[in-house]
């Protein structure tokens, strides 16, 4: 059966509270997910009170500040801190999204960060994406022809056809609709889920691409493709404000239109 | 998944390639819901009118071929579309696939049974047994 509660070694704990220097002004708690396993212990949430007054403005603001500043253990991946590397995807108050994005004004009261939902911890705010590039790979993201390229200029295509790719191309790869659908959840093993899927859209609608039958084909799958149960998770939390779920829909489509 | 097997990642995301169907499936699931407006509205309504009546009256009513086949039609998509949507949730939720081979094998013979068993209820109305 699907699971639908954590393990007993998963369970999350209280953990330490860093309370704010003193004299800071606007302070605002940030409550952390933390695990080490390299202790063995279960997670817990640490709590750091921040003043906001010597801080940035985006939540991962404040993750560099509690790692510079406050607890140089605090573990996360994050890269261009401006919404293009896709690295420092985690769940912050309920939602997924990119750190660097999300403003802590955003969030009334306490600010929780966990990691992406679903995936295996690594350490603290880093989840195992291991099983996602995998079946990113396994769509062949990367442009298909038989027609060779023409020797002295690039492979030609119309602006209309080129504005199709718009909206899917803006992908950063973050995960964060995946790991946001509860239908990858729950099959994610064979489900290939919002991102994977959109990426696949992208060469689908590529005109350049010559390969859509065959792309079509490793898609028609009762798990693959058709786990989509359209509850949009996906575009609800794009941080890009993209929509994964328009992306697997047009291949729902194009699979009933070309029986 | 089995977190010991030395298995690649692409080759686990691979696994044992697209089964290339479930096209049907996604259509017929849509097809039976668009087909259940118009009658679940007729049989609706139609029961309204026939509400408090007497055996041998809802009989007559039943008898009637319009009446026999829109119930069969209503009951037919009806059971293929929980056919096909109770698939579905089966194989969200149960991951063991000896345990989903059972349930959806019992699910399936369990509708078919239902739904035989009402249509020729229907139609032994209808013919007057």
């Amino acid at each position: 059966m699907a699971e639908f509660s954590l393990p007993s070694n998963s369970k999350v704990k209280k953990g330490t509270t860093y309370p704010a220097a003193e004299g800071a002004k606007r302070v605002k708690t940030f409550k952390i997910y933390r695990y080490d396993p390299d202790t063995g212990d279960n997670p817990r949430m640490d709590s750091y009170e921040i003043d906001l007054d010597s801080c940035g403005p985006m939540v991962l603001d404040s993750l560099m500040k509690i790692k510079n500043e406050v607890d140089s253990t605090l573990t996360f991946r994050r890269s261009c801190r401006e919404g293009i590397c896709g690295s420092c995807a985690m769940n912050i108050d309920g939602t997924n999204t990119l750190a660097c994005l999300k403003p802590i004004e955003d969030v009334d009261g306490e600010v929780h960060i966990y990691p992406l939902p679903h995936r295996p911890v690594v350490k603290d705010l880093v989840p195992d994406v291991t099983q996602l590039y995998a079946q990113l790979a396994s769509v062949e993201p990367w442009l298909k022809s038989k027609t060779p390229p023409p020797p002295d200029s690039e492979r030609l295509q119309s602006p209309e056809e080129r504005a199709k790719i718009d909206g899917l191309w803006e992908c950063v790869l973050c995960f964060c609709c995946s790991t946001s659908c509860p239908s990858y959840w729950w099959n994610g093993d064979r489900y290939l889920g919002p991102a994977i899927l959109l990426q696949a859209y992208r060469w689908i609608a590529d005109s350049r691409d010559e390969m859509t039958g065959e792309r079509l084909d490793e898609l028609e799958d009762p798990f693959r493709l058709y786990r989509c149960h359209t509850i949009m998770n996906c575009t609800k939390t794009c941080p890009k404000g993209l929509n994964p779920a328009k992306a697997i829909s047009e291949i729902k489509k194009l699979m009933v239109e070309r029986r | 998944m089995n977190d010991r097997s030395m298995r690649t990642p692409l080759g686990r995301a691979r696994g044992l390639g697209s089964a290339k169907e479930g096209v049907d499936h996604w259509w017929m699931q849509r097809l039976t819901a668009v087909a259940q407006v118009p009658l679940m509205i007729w049989f609706v309504i139609a029961l309204t009118g026939i509400s408090g009546a007497d055996h041998p009256s809802v009989i007559a009513w039943l008898e009637q071929p319009h009446v026999a086949v829109l119930t069969i039609l209503l009951v037919f998509s009806l059971y293929y579309h929980a056919k096909l949507g109770l698939q579905v949730v089966i194989e969200d939720y149960i991951s063991s696939e000896s345990r989903k081979v059972i349930v959806l094998t019992a699910v399936k013979f369990a509708l078919i049974l239902f739904g035989t068993a009402t249509v020729f209820s229907v139609l032994k109305i209808a013919f007057g047994g």
